[in-house]
């Protein structure tokens, strides 16, 4: 066997790979939804998918809100407080005086974009600077929610009670939000900027690109999706409760890397992450209701789950650099 | 002045532990400050000994992290107290019983990351997924109290410092010969540093992380064990502050996050400082939410004043 050949062997090898690679997080999703049809054909209906994605959605959201933060190399861990602040601020403020709930609002994507602005000048880590956040987020929920309560905007649960034709409305709704994420980070200028921030700061720098503005801009996005993903979880709630969010910081992380998210170089894939929350939405109850686990062993099971997916990409992407 | 600042960046946690102390102090007229230094004390250490064990593993470098350690702490609290059963006799078994668990879950974060080469921020969190299902099956209903003498044993105190406060403050002295003057801890600062060189340069960085995330388990099994003497009895979420607390303390320390950089006796300054930061609102009487929002807001300020590394260029 000559050289050439086997080394375009070897290239068409490593191109199959990366295609697999790429192709990893609808394959989970798929086989996710595989097992479910296995276990329950039943579960496989318009009704079925409605009921099952009832969380995906505001899931997704934060998954992409932790998007944009892994994008600029740092991680929010404040993002779950922060959702269930932005869910008790929509069942009082944004109910009751709907311009004073939307002006602070406002006010949490500002103080986003602030944060960031701190984080790249102080050259602060944003594991502590988002983890004292948290504190802060879920102080100010009980606050204003000492008690669970509250009541979200009649506007709000229609806009998540639709029922679309044909197809359930958690899959248009993440549908377009991947969409949206993917235009605006993957098909845009400033998108490429943003990601670049991430993946080689110094050329961006010396391109002309203001890093801050970068990073402030990563922050205002997570921000705003973190706001409509509070928004999007009291519209199916109904009510708040300071903690309801807490769960979402580590299922949007989950969630950003069974994407085929890395936690260092700006790679990211908006479809992916939006495939991971989905993933992560599906398999954390449906799936092992089916499966008959014991509610003692399904945190296990989503952890089971996590490390068979992450392992599944290990091999494929060690092929693939070899 | 600046310079003995820069080289002792722990200097700013005891300082600010002191200020937080003072203020609580003058609240009260000066009444309890000495009890307050006691009970901040005593509480501290649990924050410590897994402190120290988080700093070693986040000197590692970027990424090097142990989310597992509040399950890991739960655990542990479990194992140790079921295995004692509430007989003195037991208390050594039940100790060495919660150290090899605290092991195991090392042991098992490090082949999650070494094997499937799974960041260590996702790995540990998948493992602190199985970890905790483990306990709640494991620990299910249970509510085992420790046998009296150990109880007795963690709540000792020698004129106004409790005794395990002192064993801390003697571990933390030995960890921090074994970071500047053991092999082992000088190539975990070096690993941080540059792994690539450090590989280079002929340590093996395999056996040396397999010894840190190994140590850093351990140490959270010992926790838990210590954790349920004190509070008289184990439960699920023993260790649920444990997880952010550990890093904060190592951070508000002056040790790097992104590694290579580690500072030992600003865990204990970092842990007093909270501590005493909660109690200081606690006499002001504060609500959960304000005590939240402050806790939040300050360990913001403080990390924004004290600032990041120099910007490498």
């Amino acid at each position: 066997m000559s050289i050439a050949a086997s080394a375009s062997e070897l290239a068409s090898g490593a191109d199959l790979r990366r295609r697999l690679r790429a192709a990893l997080p609808a394959l989970s999703l798929a086989l996710v939804v595989a097992a479910i049809a296995w276990l329950n054909p039943r579960a496989i209906s318009y009704f079925g998918f409605t009921l099952m994605l009832n969380l995906a959605i505001p899931i997704a959201l934060a998954t992409v809100a932790q998007m944009f933060v892994i994008a600029g190399n740092d991680l929010d861990l404040s993002i779950g407080t922060f959702v269930g602040f932005v869910c008790c601020v929509s069942a009082t403020w944004l109910s009751e005086e709907p311009a004073l709930g939307a002006l602070a609002l406002l006010g949490c994507v500002a103080l986003y974009a602030a944060l960031g602005a701190l984080i790249y000048l102080r050259n602060l880590p944003s594991i502590v600077v988002t983890l004292g956040m948290s504190f802060v987020w879920q102080g100010l929920a009980i606050l204003l929610l000492p008690k669970p309560g509250g009541r979200a905007p009649a506007w709000l649960q229609a806009i998540m009670g639709v029922k679309p034709p044909f197809v359930p409305f958690p899959i248009v709704a993440a549908a377009l939000i991947a969409g949206i994420a993917w235009f605006g980070l993957m098909r845009t200028s400033y998108g490429a900027i943003l990601r670049g921030s991430g993946g080689n700061a110094v050329a961006i720098e010396r391109a002309g690109w203001s890093l801050l503005e970068a990073k402030a801009a990563l922050f205002a996005l997570a921000g705003l999706f973190g706001v409509l993903s509070g928004m999007a979880l009291v519209g199916i709630t109904t009510s708040a409760d300071a903690n309801i969010g807490n769960g979402y910081t580590l299922l949007s992380i989950a969630g950003v890397i069974l994407g085929g998210g890395e936690f260092v170089g700006g790679k990211v894939s908006p479809i992916g992450a939006v495939l991971g929350a989905l993933t992560m939405a599906m398999a954390a109850s449906p799936l092992l209701t089916f499966m008959r686990i014991p509610p003692d062993w399904q945190v296990a099971a989503n952890g089971a789950i996590l490390i068979i997916v992450l392992a599944a990409r290990v091999l494929i992407s060690r092929g693939a650099a070899r | 002045m600046t310079g003995a600042l820069a080289a002792r960046p722990w200097i700013w946690s005891f300082l600010g532990a002191g200020v937080v102390w003072l203020a609580a102090a003058t609240f009260t007229g000066g009444h309890g400050a000495g009890g307050m230094l006691t009970a901040a004390l005593s509480l501290a250490v649990f924050t410590v000994i897994v402190g120290v064990g988080q700093m070693f593993v986040i000197t590692l470098g970027p990424g090097n992290v142990d989310l597992s350690l509040p399950a890991n702490i739960g655990l542990a609290s479990a194992v140790a107290m079921k295995t004692m059963g509430g007989d003195d006799s037991w208390v050594a078994v039940g100790l060495i019983a919660a150290l090899g668990c605290g092991l195991a879950v090392g042991v098992a974060n490090y082949l999650l990351i070494w094997a499937l080469r799974i960041p260590p921020i996702i790995a540990t969190l998948s493992a602190s997924f199985i970890i905790q299902s483990i306990d709640i099956s494991y620990g299910r209903g249970l509510q085992i109290k420790p046998p009296p003498g150990f109880a007795d044993f963690t709540n000792i105190e020698l004129v106004g410092v409790p005794l395990l406060a002192i064993l801390t403050a003697l571990f933390a002295v030995g960890a921090n010969v074994a970071l500047n003057r053991t092999i082992w801890g000088r190539s975990v600062l070096a690993i941080g540093q540059n792994i690539r060189a450090a590989r280079l340069a002929g340590i093996r960085v395999e056996p040396v992380r397999f010894r840190t995330y190994a140590l850093c388990g351990a140490l959270g099994g010992l926790d838990g064990a210590l954790l349920a003497g004190y509070f008289r009895g184990a439960n699920v979420d023993i260790g649920n502050e444990y997880l952010l607390a550990s890093i904060a303390v190592v951070v508000i320390g002056g040790t790097s996050v992104s590694g290579g950089k580690a500072n030992l006796p600003g865990v204990w300054g970092g842990a007093l400082f909270l501590v005493l930061l909660l109690t200081m609102l606690n006499t002001f009487g504060v609500s959960a939410g304000v005590r939240l929002l402050l806790t939040g807001l300050i360990i913001v300020a403080v990390i924004t004043a004290a600032g990041g590394e120099k910007r490498a260029r």
